[in-house]
């Protein structure tokens, strides 16, 4: 009997395809079922992001973060407003720091809840993002009451934040924290223990420290692999260091331990929410050093200078120091970063975005070979890829 | 104190690699180190294993565009020590020519890196396995980020009813693309007066 030709089989997943969390192509290369070789074609997002940055002045640039990773937009202004800060030797009030570490907690719980429901849901299970979506919803209504957005809040300033929070929010935020954990414990119950979910997710996709420092992981996907580095942490900024945290980390770095990992970390961004609540001083939100920051819309109504430095501001905007920098925050998904280089103008003259997704989606090809189909959209799942940050 | 910890650290590999590297500065406490381009391989190697530095992650590479030096681009590597808490930048320059060696054999997170950077800046790494491009779409021509590059680009491209497919075109604006210099007039541009040369002699002379 001759033997039968076999030839493998190229598949094009995506770019629209429910689990490839957004505009994600990839060509794999199967064996039957079995991944041989990915290749991931990213760039469908694609905006220019760092182009249209070097084309406006650094208040305008601000809105460009929250288009990145659109899941937890501030985080990713704080990375940029760390990056202008250092250039340019500027102090953020006590109060304006409790604010930006309280938003950027609020916004690693969207991002979490956004991943660890849809990661539920690339594996078969509908109900928990529907859960998960209603939380999203009320933290989303923070957003809005603070800045005034649901998404692209722009609310992270060079020197603070943009306004005080309204009377009554923090009430609110807190009046959140003592209910979502059980609200959690209820998406937990779905999911933590569930056959499927394990038989799906256990042993998938499956990274050694060691590998997760040479593909250049940060955030979950080291500390799934039993790594505690945070930088939040490690170098702390803003007022992380008075903070009280655990550093939750993983065991076996397959896609169920970055699972747990992500919902201990929720419940312990519950605990420093609760904790900015409870420490917040009074005081300016924000530098008023004029120079950089706007004035209030009160004074520029009696005070000259003041609405000198208004226009000043909105039209040439401020000059920032020659210097490179690089500052990074612990985003949700990883490290984000920000090389920033100055040419003393009031335009970046480079701006790099370093996004947390980018290396992990590159590992692609490494973890989902020898895989199974199937286990492809569990490991982009568990990878938490947001195409605006990766594509940029 | 922290910049007593960043001297030392810059000495130290100025002092191992006399002949890979050129030079460190210490700035907004950040340490950068200078290195010859087509030794790039090799201090990246002695960072990564010697024990001092201990930089066991490649955070981040990058290129910069500087079109009026002869060896336009910079190639920023950023690394990054878990074990000693501490980061370096590396930074060579190279020209639209000359090929930069790849560093995927000492850090497997630069292959999408580089090729980032080949998009963007058309910079050349050589011994890349797979040096194609990667953000922009299939079969673009030219590299967005240098600094020569129009913010518009050179095509737009939208859905045609009759061919029944996108169709790539010239960009053509409806208004110019205006950039405002809002520099103030005494140390912002240098506006030309016509008719006014002599002023501008005498300017130069004072």
């Amino acid at each position: 009997m001759e033997m039968s030709q076999t030839r493998n089989l190229t598949l094009n997943f995506g770019p629209q395809h429910p689990a490839a969390h957004g505009v994600l192509r990839m060509v794999l290369e199967l064996d039957g079922e079995v991944v041989e070789r990915v290749d991931s074609h990213v760039g469908l997002l694609h905006r220019g992001t760092e182009k249209l940055i070097e084309h406006k002045t650094y208040l305008q640039a601000i809105p460009y973060f929250d288009r990145l990773d659109y899941v937890a937009p501030m985080n990713q202004e704080h990375a940029f407003t760390l990056a202008i800060e250092k250039l340019l030797g500027l102090e953020v009030p006590p109060r304006g720091q409790y604010i930006r570490v309280l938003f950027c907690e609020i916004g690693r719980l969207l991002s979490h809840l956004l991943n660890v429901t849809t990661q539920a849901m690339d594996v078969g299970a509908l109900t928990p993002p529907l859960w998960g979506f209603e939380e999203r919803e009320k933290l989303m209504v923070f957003y809005e009451r603070a800045s005034g957005s649901r998404m692209h809040a722009a609310y992270f300033r060079p020197g603070g934040v943009h306004q005080d929070l309204p009377a009554g929010l923090a009430e609110d935020i807190y009046q959140f924290c003592e209910t979502f954990p059980s609200v959690l414990a209820d998406i937990e119950q779905l999911i933590t223990d569930n056959r499927i979910f394990k038989q799906r997710n256990v042993d998938i996709g499956v990274v050694s420290a060691q590998e997760a420092f040479e593909l250049g992981f940060t955030g979950v996907m080291v500390r799934g692999s039993g790594v505690a580095w945070d930088l939040r942490r490690a170098q702390p900024y803003e007022v992380y260091s008075d903070l009280e945290f655990d550093i939750p980390i993983g065991k076996h770095g397959d896609c169920y331990d970055r699972y747990l990992v992500r919902i201990e970390e929720m419940l312990q961004s519950v605990s420093i929410i609760k904790q900015c609540l409870d420490k917040m001083p009074g005081g300016p939100v924000v530098s008023t050093d004029h120079k950089i920051t706007p004035p209030r819309r009160g004074e520029m109504k009696t005070s000259m200078e003041a609405l000198i430095h208004h226009f000043k501001l909105y039209t040439e905007g401020f000059h920032v120091p020659e210097g490179e920098v690089y500052a990074a925050v612990e985003a949700p998904k990883g490290e984000f970063g920000v090389y920033l280089v100055s040419d003393g103008s009031n335009k970046p003259y480079r701006c790099k975005i370093r996004a947390p997704g980018f290396p992990h989606l590159a590992a692609m090809e490494f973890m989902a070979k020898g895989h199974m189909l199937a286990d492809v959209a569990a490991i982009i799942g568990s990878l938490d890829v947001v195409f605006g940050e990766i594509d940029r | 104190m922290e910049n007593e910890a960043l001297i030392e650290l810059g000495e130290h590999i100025v002092s191992s690699l006399e002949q890979e590297v050129s030079g460190f500065h210490i700035s907004y406490g950040e340490l950068t180190v200078e290195a010859r381009a087509d030794q790039i391989v090799s201090v990246l190697n002695f960072m990564k294993r010697d024990a001092t530095c201990n930089f066991s992650t490649l955070i981040d590479l990058c290129g910069v565009d500087y079109p009026a030096r002869s060896q336009r681009f910079d190639v920023v590597y950023h690394l990054l020590s878990l074990h000693q808490n501490q980061r370096v930048r590396v930074k060579v320059s190279t020209d639209e020519e000359t090929q930069v060696p790849s560093v995927v054999e000492v850090y497997a997170a630069a292959n999408w890196y580089e090729r980032e950077a080949f998009d963007l800046y058309g910079i050349l790494f050589s011994d890349h396995p797979d040096l194609r491009r990667l953000l922009t779409d299939y079969g673009f021509d030219g590299h967005p980020l240098r600094k020569d590059f129009p913010l518009t680009g050179h095509v737009e491209l939208r859905y045609d009813d009759e061919l029944k497919r996108v169709v790539y075109e010239p960009v053509s604006l409806t208004q110019e693309f205006r950039t405002f210099d809002f520099m103030s007039p005494w140390e912002g541009a240098d506006y030309i007066l016509q008719g006014d040369e002599k002023a501008d002699d005498t300017g130069k002379e004072s």
